[in-house]
C-alpha cells in the first residue's frame, strides 16, 4: 500500500511523516516519530495512556488515524516541559507523589492540563469526572486528584 | 542492629522528590515497548480460538511464504519439560511454563499460544499468523471451579491425580493447629458460610513487552518490563537452552505488574524469533491478549466455619478454598490457607486449599496472593459472629488478636504481632467515632463496615552497590525494578546514612551483568531487603572513608569517627584535624588507595508480616443496585516509612484495587469457554470519579530486625477491602452477599429475594 505523506504541527514545531493509512496516529507517533512519551494502553479509547490534544482538544490518539493529523496542531507530553522548565502540573506531580509506575502519568498530565484550561478551578468532583478517562491501576487517584487540585490553586495564584 | 529514631532523620521519613521522577513527566523514561533496534523486526502470536482442543496438527508453510515472515516457532521449539518430574524456578515449575508459554499438546485456555511468527512489520506478522493452518480436535471444557471438580468433568492433565484418579485438582494445601472436632465441640456460637469471587486481573496499564537481540556470538540481550530482571534470564535460559550465561536481561521502566510480572510470556517466543531471523525481535500485546492470556488471579469457592464462647473467645475455625488454577497448576491456595486465621489466636484451626485446574489462563500472582480472598471469608463470617454475639466488630478482633511468640497455623511463630495497634487506630480515628446518616434520601442506603488483613512479607536475595564518584556524589545500583517508589526510599537512606545532600544521591537499577543476583520484586520484600543491602554497602563505604581519613592524618582508623557527612577524629586524643567531608575524599581517593565503593550479597532475613485494618463507609442506590464507596480508612503498620509517600501510595493503590475487586471487576466466558470482556471497558477496573480520597494511617512501629525498621508495605492494603465493603453493604441493606463483585445485577438480585431466602 502506497505510504501517504502528512504534513503536521507537533508540539508547536512543524512536522511530516509517511504513515499507512490504517495507522493510528498514536502508532505514527511512536513508532514513526519516535515521540513514545505518549503511551499505548488499551488501543480502543479506554484508558488514556494515549491523551494527546488535537487543536487543543483532549483526544486518545489511539482513536485518531495518523492522517487526520494534516494540517492540524498535535500536543504531546514531550511539549509540556519547557526546555528545564516543568509545567506546574509536572512539578506538582513529582511534590506530591502522584505517580508510581508513572506509564498512565503522560496521560494524565495531558488530560489534567485539558482540564485546567477549561476550569481553572475545579472541584474534586470535577477533577475526578475530568480525569476519570485515564485509567491508573497503582495510585488509587488519590494523590493525583490532590495534586491536580493543588497545581490549580497554585496557577490561579500566580494569575492573579 | 541500630534502629534509627525520627528525631536524628534528615531524609528518612520525607517526602523527597524520586530519583526518577522528571523522565516519568515528561515522557522520557523507557518502558518496554519504548525500545527499538536497528534492523528490528515484530514478533506475533497466534492464540487457540478454543478453550480445550487437542492440536492435530500445526502447517505453517502458507505462512512461511509469505513475503517478509522471516521465522516461526511453535512448540517443538521450546524446551520441553516432561509432566513426571518437577523442575523449580523460585515458586515456579517449568513443567507448567513451557507448557504455558506455547500450548503443546493442547491448546487449554481461548487465547493459548499456538505459534509465533516474526515479520519486517507488525501487519505482515499478524497476516502470516492468519496463515497458519492449524487443525483442532474440541474438547468439552471447564470454566468454573463446580464445572471442574464434578465427577464426569472434563479432565484436563491426564496426569494430574487427585485421591487415587485423574482429577481437575492438582494439589492441596493444610494449616493446623489443636484438634479442630474439639473446637467447634467447645463452641457456644457456630457461624459457617460458602463465598465465591471472580477471577480479577491486576490491571496493570503496560501490555507486556519485549525486545531480544541474538548476536551472532550466541548472546542474546533481552530488554523487557518484568518484576525481576534475573527470573527474565533464568526461565529464558530454561524454556530456550540458552545458557544463562549468554543472556543479559536489562529491565525496561515496569508500568505496573501487582505480581503479574513475576513470570514472562513473550520473552522466550522472541528470543528464539531472533535466533531464527538472525534479527532483533520486538513483540508487545495488545490489552485483548493481555486479559485473555496472562494471568488474572483465582476465582475461588471458599467455605468457613467459625466458632466462639458467648464472650466473643473464637475456640475454632476452619476454612477450605478451592482456587482456579487456570489451565495449568499453580493457584495461591498459600494465601487463603496461611493468611486467614493468622491475624487471631485461635486454638483450633484447620484450613485446607485445593488447587483446580480449568479452561482458563494460568493465574499469576496478585498482590498478597489468594490472601484477600481467605480475608473475603474469614472477615464477612467474623461480621456475622460479631453482629450474634452482639460485639463490635472491631472489639471481637482486638479481643482475638494473636500475640507476640506465638504459633500460627501456618507453620511460623511471630517475632512482632502489631494487629491490636491497627485496630485501635481505626477504633479511635475520627472516621469510626463519626456517625453514619444510614439512610440520607429516598432509595439511598448507608453503611459502614470494617475488616482487617494479614500478609506474611518477605526477605530474600538482594544485591546492593554503592559507589563515589571522583565529584563527590554517591550512585547506589540495587537488583530491583522499582514498581512504586523503591528508589526513592533507598535515595533517603543513603542520603541520611552518608549525610550528603539528598541531590547528591542517584540510584539504579542495574541489569543481570551489572549487580549481583537480586530476586523479584514482590513479595512486599524489595524495600525492606534493599534497605538492608544498601546500609550495608554504606557501611563498608563509610569504613573505607575513615581508613582514607586516617591515613590522610596519618592516625588509626579507629580514632576517626564519620559524621554529618565528614570524617572527624574521634576526641582530642585522636589530633586535632578539620573535618574531610565526603567530597573531599572522594576527590583524593586515587592518592590515597583507589576508588571508593563497596557491594553487599545477602539472602535477607527479618521480615515481619504485615497488619492492616479498614473501615470504609458506602452508599447503596436500591433501585439499581449501585455500590458507592462514600469514605475509607486504612490503617497498617509499616515499621519505618522512608518515604510516607509512597508508602500510603501502595496502601491507596492496594484499597483502590481492592474496590475494583469487590465491586465491578470480573472475568466473563460465554458458552464455548470464551473470555467475553477483554477489554477496559467491558473489565470495569475503577476510575477517578468511582472513587474517596483513601486516607491511610502509617502506624510506624520499627521492625527490629532491620536497621531502618522498616516492614512490607505493598500486598496487605488489598486484603482486607472485599470483606470490609461486604460489611458496609450489609450493614447498609441488612443482606448479606456471598458473592463477589457487588456489582449492580447482583445487588438488584438479592434486593428482589424476600427476606428469608438469603
Amino acid at each position: 500500500m502506497a505510504r501517504i505523506h502528512v504534513t503536521t504541527t507537533i508540539n508547536g514545531e512543524p512536522m511530516e511523516f509517511l504513515c499507512e493509512p490504517q495507522q493510528s496516529l498514536l502508532d505514527a507517533l511512536r513508532n514513526n516519530l519516535g515521540l513514545t512519551g505518549t503511551k499505548e494502553g488499551c488501543g480502543t479509547g479506554d484508558c488514556g495512556a494515549c491523551s494527546i490534544t488535537f487543536d487543543g482538544r483532549l483526544t486518545c490518539s489511539c482513536l485518531v488515524l495518523a492522517v487526520e493529523a494534516e494540517g492540524h496542531e498535535i500536543g504531546t507530553i514531550e511539549g509540556m516541559a519547557q526546555g528545564e522548565t516543568l509545567h506546574p502540573l509536572q512539578r506538582k506531580f513529582l511534590e506530591m507523589a502522584a505517580l508510581q509506575c508513572g506509564i498512565c502519568t503522560p496521560g494524565v498530565l495531558i488530560a489534567a492540563r485539558a482540564l485546567l484550561e477549561k476550569n481553572p478551578d475545579p472541584t474534586e468532583t470535577e477533577v475526578r469526572f475530568g480525569l476519570a478517562g485515564n485509567l491508573c491501576r497503582c495510585t488509587g487517584y488519590d494523590k493525583i486528584v490532590r495534586a491536580v487540585m493543588e497545581t490549580a490553586a497554585e496557577m490561579r495564584e500566580t494569575a492573579s | 542492629m541500630n534502629v534509627i529514631t525520627p528525631a536524628e532523620n534528615k531524609w528518612i521519613g520525607t517526602r523527597t522528590v524520586r530519583p526518577d521522577g522528571a523522565d516519568k513527566v515528561t515522557g522520557r523514561a523507557a518502558y518496554a515497548a519504548d525500545t527499538t533496534m536497528p534492523g528490528m523486526i515484530w514478533g506475533k502470536v497466534l492464540r487457540s480460538p478454543h478453550a480445550h482442543a487437542v492440536i492435530k496438527s500445526i502447517d505453517t508453510s502458507k505462512a512461511e511464504a509469505l513475503p517478509g515472515v522471516k521465522a516461526m516457532v511453535t512448540a517443538k521449539d521450546i524446551v520441553d519439560f516432561p509432566t513426571d518430574k518437577s523442575v523449580m524456578l523460585g515458586i515456579q515449575d517449568m513443567r507448567w511454563m513451557c507448557r504455558n508459554v506455547m500450548a503443546r499438546e493442547k491448546a487449554l485456555f481461548h487465547g493459548h499460544p499456538i505459534a509465533a511468527v516474526a515479520a519486517t512489520t507488525e501487519e505482515i506478522a499478524a497476516e502470516a499468523c492468519r496463515l497458519i493452518d492449524v487443525q483442532y480436535e474440541v474438547l468439552p471444557h471447564a470454566i468454573e471451579i463446580e464445572d471442574a471438580i464434578k465427577p464426569d468433568a472434563p479432565i484436563l492433565h491426564p496426569f494430574l491425580q487427585h485421591e487415587g484418579k485423574p482429577s481437575n485438582i492438582a494439589g492441596t494445601m493444610v494449616a493446623k493447629l489443636g484438634d479442630i472436632e474439639q473446637g467447634f465441640a467447645e463452641a457456644e456460637v457456630v457461624i459457617e458460610r460458602t463465598f465465591r469471587t471472580r477471577p480479577v486481573h491486576q490491571g496493570y496499564i503496560e501490555p507486556h513487552a519485549c525486545t531480544v537481540s541474538y548476536a551472532a556470538d550466541g548472546r542474546a540481550t533481552i530488554w523487557s518490563s518484568s518484576q525481576g530482571q534475573f527470573m527474565v534470564r533464568a526461565m529464558t535460559s530454561l524454556l530456550t537452552g540458552v545458557p544463562q550465561s549468554n543472556i543479559r536481561a536489562i529491565p525496561a521502566e515496569i508500568g505496573g505488574g501487582f505480581g503479574a510480572k513475576t513470570i514472562i510470556y513473550l520473552e522466550p517466543l522472541a528470543l528464539l524469533l531472533s535466533k531464527k531471523s538472525g534479527r532483533p525481535v520486538k513483540m508487545v500485546m495488545s490489552r485483548d491478549e493481555v486479559m485473555r492470556a496472562t494471568g488474572p488471579t483465582s476465582g475461588s469457592l471458599s467455605t468457613v466455619k467459625i466458632g466462639a464462647k458467648k464472650d466473643g473467645t473464637i475456640v475454632a475455625a476452619q476454612g477450605t478454598f478451592y482456587l482456579q488454577a487456570g489451565c495449568l497448576p499453580g493457584s495461591p491456595i498459600r494465601g487463603p490457607v496461611g493468611c486467614s486465621f493468622a491475624p487471631y489466636a485461635i486454638p483450633h484451626v484447620l484450613s485446607v486449599g485445593y488447587d483446580v485446574v480449568c479452561n482458563r489462563s494460568k493465574v499469576a500472582a496478585y498482590r498478597a496472593p489468594g490472601a484477600p480472598i481467605g480475608a473475603y471469608a474469614t472477615e464477612c463470617v467474623l461480621d456475622e459472629l460479631a453482629e450474634k454475639l452482639g460485639i463490635d466488630p472491631l472489639e471481637l478482633r482486638h479481643r482475638n488478636s494473636a500475640k507476640t511468640g506465638m504459633k500460627a497455623a501456618y507453620g511460623a511463630t511471630f517475632n512482632q504481632v502489631t494487629f491490636e495497634e491497627t485496630i485501635e487506630a481505626i477504633q479511635n480515628h475520627e472516621h469510626y467515632k463519626t456517625p453514619l446518616e444510614k439512610n440520607p434520601r429516598p432509595g439511598i442506603k448507608r453503611g459502614r463496615g470494617v475488616a482487617s488483613g494479614f500478609w506474611y512479607n518477605a526477605g530474600g536475595e538482594s544485591s546492593a552497590q554503592v559507589n563515589l564518584t571522583e565529584d563527590g556524589n554517591v550512585v547506589v545500583i540495587t537488583g530491583h525494578p522499582d514498581v512504586g517508589g523503591s528508589r526513592a526510599s533507598i535515595a533517603n537512606v543513603t542520603a541520611e546514612l552518608l549525610g550528603v545532600e539528598h541531590d547528591r544521591v542517584s540510584v539504579i537499577i542495574g541489569d543481570t551483568a551489572s549487580i549481583g543476583f537480586s530476586n523479584l520484586t514482590g513479595g512486599s520484600r524489595v524495600t525492606f531487603a534493599s534497605a538492608m543491602v544498601v546500609t550495608q554497602s554504606v557501611e563498608k563505604v563509610i569504613g573505607q572513608l575513615k581508613e582514607r581519613a586516617a591515613k590522610i592524618w596519618k592516625i588509626d582508623p579507629e580514632a576517626v569517627i564519620y559524621e554529618n557527612g565528614a570524617c572527624r577524629p574521634a576526641g582530642p586524643n585522636a589530633g586535632q584535624f578539620p573535618p574531610l567531608a565526603l567530597k573531599d575524599l572522594a576527590a583524593k581517593a586515587n592518592e590515597t588507595g583507589g576508588p571508593i565503593g563497596a557491594g553487599v550479597q545477602l539472602n535477607t532475613q527479618g521480615a515481619d508480616p504485615g497488619f492492616a485494618t479498614h473501615v470504609v463507609d458506602v452508599e447503596v442506590d436500591v433501585d439499581l443496585g449501585i455500590v458507592r464507596v462514600l469514605r475509607y480508612t486504612a490503617a497498617q503498620d509499616v515499621g519505618r516509612a522512608l518515604h510516607p509517600s509512597y508508602v500510603e501510595g501502595q496502601i491507596q493503590g492496594g484499597v483502590v484495587q481492592g474496590i475494583g475487586w469487590a465491586l465491578s471487576e470480573e472475568y466473563l466466558y460465554d458458552k464455548q469457554g470464551r473470555l467475553d470482556n477483554a477489554n477496559f471497558l467491558d473489565y470495569r477496573m475503577p476510575v477517578c470519579s468511582d472513587v474517596p480520597m483513601i486516607e491511610a494511617v502509617v502506624l510506624e512501629i520499627p521492625n527490629p530486625r532491620h536497621p531502618q525498621g522498616v516492614k512490607g508495605v505493598g500486598e496487605a492494603p488489598i486484603v482486607p477491602p472485599l470483606a470490609a465493603i461486604a460489611n458496609a453493604v450489609h450493614d447498609a441493606l441488612g443482606r448479606r452477599f456471598y458473592s463477589l463483585p457487588m456489582s449492580p445485577p447482583k445487588v438488584t438480585e438479592v434486593m428482589d429475594l424476600p427476606l428469608a431466602a438469603e
